[in-house]
């Protein structure tokens, strides 16, 4: 009970808005959403266009956690879709006449479980390259891989060859897109509750320098592997969730061209950015979809002339070593955390202090946690100064008073 | 036998296609340091070019001149405006842009002449031995690709651009402070390298009348990329190595049956192959980082 | 007896018959200071990275407190208790400071905490999320890090980066601290505040430390013994004054005088 409160109030003295806004946002749209799709005065196209934003979501946040985290480049991303998406749905088509035909739901949940476990393994074969391959050789091995799976589930008859598999056990198109919502927000919660832990800061420890990584202790390849494991689970998933929401499965729908759609959100979504990547999916899907709408038969090449204009001038705007004083005044990054500030503000009542000592990530003043934590224990080196070495230059340690508790 | 030797010189001409093409590729990679994505693209540009002048002056040397000049005109224009404003950027936003100049490229030939595929048939006859016949193309084909290897690898290994050239791919600041214009090096190699993808869309049009449209150029150019990788992504003889390789695999996988629709995924699982048993390509140099 | 901390045994690699390093030998007490110099070249971050793993030795063998850790890899040899900075410094850029210590405070038996906790945030995540952060932030404290704890390592300047670097190696809470060129491109006065920290650490965290260096200055200030490097080859070695003086040593710095 003790250790129940404890944790409670841990978890409240690290609270901070900011860091949840994502999470509530998506609250507040499954909330606002849902009881409109269970009333079914929604409409087909806005449906399945929330579909479309829901697991393009998925699939852009599993890809950021390779690309922008671990910092290899995927160009094979779309092959682990397909492996779920195939996998999910002949799963769903053979569980569902055993199943009672009411039960299409627990069909879908076993599809993803199962799925999101197939693309996993394949995830884990395709890690084990990535331990000897870097860079461009790695890019092109998920990119090949991609290929390989697109081809070979072609030749496969009871993927359905090149027709792919009809949908029989399609679930109610009135509830699938707060399911995958719901999956959308579980999955950002682990991703990110994965890369604020240890394991998180070693996978992003080995992006920025994988020499001293492994001179720090980090275990390397186990990382790198779990990463594309994880990923590719979640890959999977989203594979399952964009097939159900499609009549038919085929395996030509996850070409290498839609593993670089994904990639796309990951990168104008801001390397390392989950909710950029969020932001930039949702944009990405509903300017496609909208485009889609306004330029139809023979003018639909306008739309991809557009969209890869869009697609050169913002990465040449966020990425130009030219314009770096530019995008430091008026940089995305900017009038987002300006935004993010302001909603903080109206929920908060308190004044946002600009401390440049201020907690980023975890914003909580963790010397406020109330557990008491056995620091001597765990310490068991002393850190206090030795003044007869300060000699007459200032100590490095100047600023200790000796007690080890003068921070803050 | 006669079968087998067929089969052997239209996969060496297949091969010579795939090895020019993946000459830009290697080329482009060994001194930007960048993916050129759009680099089948630009064999389509040619393509579109070809078919355009073809029908209009129905003289093939003119076209393929002008298809020539067209894609060196597009490759140091995308070089220009699209990359060269992220030179010192990290090189995924690099891919990313060129991925754009890709999409960017097919989609106004989507506009400007639809998807279907165009016919645009230049024939040179075949010739025969006995029961053997071999089209004049393929031997065109074969003859040109082992011409521009070795006319581009005594240019670079004997004049002075070329020489600059080998400089900027070992280390572009130095090279800028010897006082060679690495820019314009770089915008030479775009050039030479959309050259190149013009011929190789000359002779992809040789062997198939039907193939100008708009995504002609993606597929060869993800097997010509798969083959400046096997080769050693950055170097020329592994560029031809491994473009001679892939079009030998290609065609006699293609030849059996059995094999038929597992080609690509051949092609590819003999990439990932090769990358795991010697993760810099055939010929690839291994780069050390310092501890 | 003082306990031997490290000690290497005829220890080399040959790079295609190009012998980097040859019979070295070096044994290390507790609490030393040791100093491996030479001029460029000489084979001296050869050794560091002989010990440490980077490379697999060709010939002899390294043991660590008694221990053959000869060909472990780099992660397994960090674990056992050797940490190291590198001579061009190498942080986690992108990170922020604390964070950079923190990675290296992973492996501590303290906060052990598996990925399915991580993910679920169990109460144990908690636990150890809180106490290495407290930790990591001593550790800032004593090195003067702690008001830039949230700032990326990349904006740090120069000699504070040099600081993070030590800072991060003593969070994996090493036996033997290895420096590589600690005081390569930092001016005179940098350099003393230098010597102020590594003398320190050696003090107060009971470090045993190894340190290559070029700043004659700074290896006579602060070490007690010494390993001269040349062309692979240990020319000689024993207290540091000896060796400062040891005329074979200053034809090897300052060339023969005819």
């Amino acid at each position: 009970m003790n250790g129940f409160i404890r944790y409670f109030s841990a978890v409240k003295a690290r609270f901070k808005l900011k860091n949840y806004l994502t999470y509530f946002i998506f609250l507040a749209f499954i909330l606002i959403f849902a009881p409109l799709g269970l009333t079914g005065s929604l409409k087909m196209s806005t449906e399945f266009m929330l579909e479309q934003i829901g697991y393009s979501i998925v699939a852009a946040i599993s890809l950021s956690l390779v690309v922008g985290f671990l910092g290899e480049l995927s160009l094979g991303h779309a092959g682990f879709m397909s492996i779920g998406a195939m996998v999910g749905a002949l799963l769903q088509n053979k569980l569902y006449p055993s199943l009672s035909a009411s039960s299409p739901f627990l069909a879908l949940v076993i599809a993803m479980i199962v799925g999101g476990l197939a693309a996993a393994v394949f995830g884990f074969i395709i890690g084990l390259p990535a331990l000897r391959l870097k860079g461009d050789y790695l890019a092109i091995v998920t990119l090949a891989f991609c290929q390989i799976v697109q081809t070979i589930f072609e030749q496969l008859p009871f993927f359905g060859g090149t027709l792919g598999i009809a949908n029989a056990a399609r679930y109610s198109s009135h509830k699938l897109f707060i399911v995958i919502f719901v999956v959308a927000l579980i999955s950002l919660v682990a991703i990110n509750n994965f890369i604020k832990s240890k394991h998180g800061r070693a996978v992003m420890a080995i992006r920025d320098n994988e020499i001293a990584a492994r001179a720090m202790g980090v275990n390397v390849s186990f990382n790198k592997i779990f990463v594309f494991v994880f990923s590719s689970f979640i890959a999977g998933i989203a594979g399952v969730l964009m097939a159900a929401s499609k009549n038919t499965v085929a395996a030509n729908a996850f070409t290498y061209n839609y593993s670089i759609d994904i990639l796309v959100m990951v990168v104008l979504g801001g390397m390392g950015n989950i909710n950029g990547s969020i932001v930039a999916a949702t944009l990405i899907t509903v300017l496609n979809i909208s485009l889609n709408n306004v330029f139809t038969g023979s003018m639909a090449a306008i739309k991809n002339i557009v969209y890869a204009l869009v697609l050169i001038l913002i990465v040449i705007y966020t990425n130009a070593p030219g314009l770096k004083s530019f995008r430091e005044k008026h940089g995305f990054g900017v009038y987002w955390s300006k935004f993010t500030a302001k909603i903080v503000k109206l929920f908060s009542k308190k004044e946002l202090k600009q401390d440049p000592a201020k907690e980023k990530e975890f914003g909580a003043d963790w010397s406020k946690v109330p557990t008491k934590v056995e620091m001597d224990a765990i310490l068991s080196t002393d850190l206090t100064p030795d003044k007869s070495y300060v000699s007459d230059k200032p100590a490095p340690d100047g600023k200790t008073d000796g007690s080890g508790k003068g921070d803050k | 036998m006669l079968d087998f030797l067929t089969t052997l010189i239209n996969g060496l001409s297949l091969g010579g296609v795939y090895a020019m093409i993946a000459l830009g590729y290697t080329m482009v990679y060994g001194i930007a340091k960048m993916l050129n994505f759009a680099h089948g693209d630009i064999i389509m540009v040619g393509g579109f070019a070809l078919l355009i002048v073809c029908n209009a002056t129905g003289i093939t040397s003119v076209s393929l001149i002008v298809a020539v000049v067209v894609c060196m005109a597009v490759g140091i224009l995308t070089e220009i405006l699209a990359y060269r404003p992220l030179r010192g950027a990290s090189p995924l936003a690099v891919l990313i842009t060129a991925i754009g100049v890709s999409y960017l490229l097919r989609s106004i030939a989507q506009l400007a002449f639809g998807t279907e595929a165009k016919y645009l048939e230049i024939n040179m006859g075949t010739i025969a031995i006995g029961s053997f016949r071999l089209s004049v193309g393929t031997l065109v084909t074969l003859l040109s690709a082992s011409l521009v290897m070795v006319l581009l690898t005594l240019f670079i290994n004997k004049t002075r651009t070329g020489k600059a050239m080998l400089a900027v791919s070992e280390d572009k600041d130095a090279a800028q402070l010897m006082g060679i214009n690495s820019n314009r090096i770089i915008m030479i190699t775009f050039a030479i390298g959309s050259a190149l993808a013009a011929l190789a869309g000359f002779f992809i049009i040789l062997k198939n009348p039907f193939s100008v449209n708009n995504t002609m150029g993606a597929m060869p150019g993800i097997m010509a990329f798969t083959a400046a990788v096997i080769g050693g992504i950055g170097s020329i003889p592994g560029a031809m190595l491994g473009g001679l390789a892939l079009g030998i695999i290609e065609t006699f996988s293609n030849s059996v049956p059995a094999l038929n629709p597992y080609t690509v995924a051949i092609e590819f699982a003999l990439l990932i192959v090769i990358l795991i048993v010697k993760p810099t390509g055939l010929i690839g140099k291994k780069k050390r980082e310092k501890v | 007896m003082a306990e031997i901390i490290l000690k290497t045994e005829n220890l080399g690699i040959s790079f295609g018959g190009l012998k980097a390093a040859e019979d070295v030998n070096l044994e290390i007490v507790k609490g030393d200071m040791y100093g491996l110099i030479g001029p460029n070249g000489a084979g001296k971050t050869t050794v560091f990275n002989l010990i440490t793993g980077v490379y697999k030795p060709t010939f002899g063998k390294v043991f660590l407190c008694g221990k053959d850790i000869t060909g472990e890899s780099q992660m397994n040899v960090n674990k056992l208790g050797v940490a190291r900075t590198f001579q061009n410094i190498r942080l986690f850029n992108n990170m922020s400071v604390i964070k950079n210590v923190m990675v290296g405070l992973a492996n501590n038996p303290d906060y052990k905490c598996n990925i399915a906790q991580s993910i679920f945030r169990t109460p144990e995540f908690m636990r150890t999320e809180i106490a290495m952060r407290e930790h990591a932030k001593k550790l800032l404290e004593v090195f003067g890090l702690l008001e830039e704890r949230n700032q990326l390592a990349y904006n740090l300047p120069y000699g504070k980066q040099r600081k993070l670097e030590i800072a991060r190696a003593l969070a994996t809470n090493p036996k033997l601290l290895l420096l590589d060129e600690p005081a390569a491109g930092m001016n005179p006065h940098e350099t003393e505040e230098l010597m102020e920290t590594i003398k320190f650490v050696r003090k107060d965290f009971d470090m045993t430390i190894l340190l290559i260096e070029h700043d004659m200055k700074l290896v006579s200030g602060i070490c007690d013994k010494l390993t001269v490097l040349n062309f692979g080859h240990e020319l000689c070695k024993g207290e540091t004054k000896e060796v400062l003086n040891n005329p074979e040593v200053i034809k090897a710095y300052l060339g023969d005088e005819n």
